[in-house]
């Protein structure tokens, strides 16, 4: 029962988003901006299709990438390193988006590929870092704990680190794939394709159908990517160490 | 059942080489709970954490029935040992039956099996299985999970048990219950016991015998009653205390110093005791009631005995044994 009502409690901001954007789609439609966009049904699906696959690539290799790093950096034989690594990774992850798809123009040229390697890397860093810190702080005494019992280091990882740390690393994915999502439409800028060509096309053109036509299914999949990863983390982190479903 | 012989551990530190452990050896009998007592930093916990070589011995040796543990795989020896640190140490990412099934699951139990285990020590602990096996450690309160602690540690019924501070955390209202509990449980079990403790009471209480470190050193192996009334020297008598008398009257119960009565009834007026009391109540009641003696008398109300002071003070002045 509780967590039933907790769980709707979580849902609730896409309650609100939802009646918003009926309000805008009531304002779209009287105000006949809806027939605008329409008219570029054929280039919204098009380019939705390549949107997502940019996501989709950039995002999944970051996850299986960072997570990855990130276990590796938290082994007691890193430990000389780690601190130095996760400083270089802070000082990357300050470079703005916009300048990192840019630096990868100028190594890989234009097109797709740098559009994913520069998204790849922008989702990338923050999931390192949460996972790290995340196994970090994993109490020392429930290491030992685990050790004292005779659980080997794989054991320790998959069954007492992993775990407890999983909340903070889908954090960090969560953040992660909106940075993703919200940095995606720039690809358009370095050849990439995906909606941020209505979306800047419009711009320069003033045509606001053909910018909306862009940015809405933007906004939508930023929306679906979030609640995705939200309830994610809801019903995959297990419940004694997930603040969402606390008692 | 354990024995530690010429154990030490030194560890290499910025400003040279600490010696934590330094020449221990001692044995441990088949169903007796040692204490493992000192000030922090005398080594007490270091010399536990290397009989289940989560710290590996400098040199020395440990004997587990009989067997080197240097020989021992160290992870398949602490699937064998039991293990119950201060901070508990459940994992809040599972319930209270998967953690009891840990080392079940790593052993290679089925999950039904281990689910069966996990109720069976639910109940000896006296916490309804129905109620408590589902639960996450962030739903516990502190005995509570301090009891499933102690479950986690007997899943698999080992032999050995280390206990490194496990009641420390508690209240001392908590403490007592747990204690009490644990030992009502080890008349049962019989497990053979090492238990790392600063406190001086909760090792009287608890032990058979008492082990007493200082400096990494063992000062003194004896069994509490002799450990207060003849303490080997100076550290080890302050460390117990100058009430070392009072203490001791925990562990002397009424009827080793009453003098039986058959048949003839003496009245020494209302306060009486029961043979199985200790002399903490004597000792009370003289101080109360400032009589010379007090009247033993059994479960049926029948005076079955007489304390004296003099016959207290000669068992106090007496050797230490029990």
């Amino acid at each position: 029962m509780t967590t039933a009502s907790v769980a709707l409690r979580s849902r609730s901001p896409y309650w609100v988003l939802l009646g918003i954007a009926l309000a805008i789609a009531w304002g779209l439609y009287a105000s006949g901006l809806a027939d605008d966009i329409l008219g570029y049904r054929k280039d919204i699906v098009y380019l939705t299709k390549q949107h997502l696959v940019l996501v989709a690539i950039s995002g999944s290799a970051a996850i299986v990438f960072g997570v990855s790093i990130g276990v590796w950096l938290s082994r007691p034989w890193m430990a000389r390193w780690a601190d130095g690594v996760i400083q270089a990774v802070n000082m990357l992850t300050s470079i703005p988006t916009l300048g990192k798809l840019a630096l990868m123009m100028s190594f890989l040229g234009i097109g797709p590929l740098p559009a994913i390697v520069g998204l790849w890397i922008a989702t990338l860093l923050p999931i390192i870092r949460n996972t790290y810190e995340g196994i970090r702080v994993v109490p020392a005494h429930l290491v030992d704990a685990a050790r004292g019992m005779g659980m080997g280091p794989t054991a320790i990882l998959w069954r007492v680190e992993l775990p407890n740390a999983l909340f903070v690393i889908l954090a960090g994915v969560r953040t992660a794939m909106a940075v993703n999502v919200g940095t995606a439409p720039i690809a358009f800028l370095i050849g990439g394709g995906g909606l941020g060509e209505l979306i800047f096309t419009g711009i320069d053109l003033q045509q606001h159908g053909m910018m909306l036509a862009g940015a809405i299914p933007t906004a939508l999949i930023a929306v679906a990517v979030d609640f995705l990863f939200g309830q994610v983390q809801y019903w995959v982190v297990p419940r004694g160490v997930n603040p969402l479903r606390a008692a | 059942m354990i024995r530690l012989e010429a154990l030490t551990k030194t560890f290499a530190t910025p400003k040279g080489s600490v010696t934590a452990v330094d020449g221990v050896s001692l044995e441990v009998r088949q169903g007796e709970t040692c204490v493992l007592l000192g000030p922090s930093g005398c080594g007490k916990t270091t010399t536990l954490r290397m009989i289940n070589r989560l710290v590996a011995p400098t040199s020395g040796k440990i004997f587990l029935s009989g067997r080197d543990t240097d020989t021992v795989d160290p992870v398949e020896l602490r699937r064998g040992i039991g293990y119950v640190i201060q901070q508990i140490g459940l994992f809040p990412n599972m319930t209270v039956a998967e953690n009891i099934g840990v080392v079940p699951r790593l052993l290679g139990w089925d999950a039904a099996r281990r689910r069966r285990r996990a109720a069976e020590l639910l109940s000896l602990l006296g916490l309804p299985p129905a109620d408590f096996a589902d639960r996450y450690p962030n739903e516990l309160s502190g005995g509570q999970a301090q009891r499933i602690g102690v479950a986690r540690a007997l899943a698999v019924d080992p032999p050995v048990l280390l206990m490194d501070e496990p009641f420390a955390a508690l209240d001392p209202v908590n403490r007592e219950a747990v204690q009490g509990e644990f030992l009502r449980m080890q008349v049962k079990l019989r497990k053979t016991i090492l238990f790392v403790s600063h406190d001086i009471d909760e090792a009287v209480k608890m032990a058979d015998r008492i082990a007493i470190f200082h400096s990494g050193r063992l000062v003194q192996f004896a069994e509490p009653d002799e450990m207060l009334a003849h303490p080997a020297d100076a550290f080890v008598a302050s460390f117990v205390g100058s009430d070392r008398t009072l203490k001791r009257l925990r562990l002397i119960c009424v009827r080793e110093v009453m003098t039986p009565l058959e048949g003839g009834r003496v009245d020494t007026g209302p306060p009486t005791v029961s043979p199985d009391d200790d002399l903490r109540r004597v000792a009370a009641l003289f101080l109360e009631h400032g009589t010379e003696s007090l009247s033993c008398a059994d479960a049926a109300g029948r005076v079955v005995g007489v304390v004296t002071r003099e016959a207290v003070a000669r068992r106090l002045a007496a050797e230490g044994s029990r």
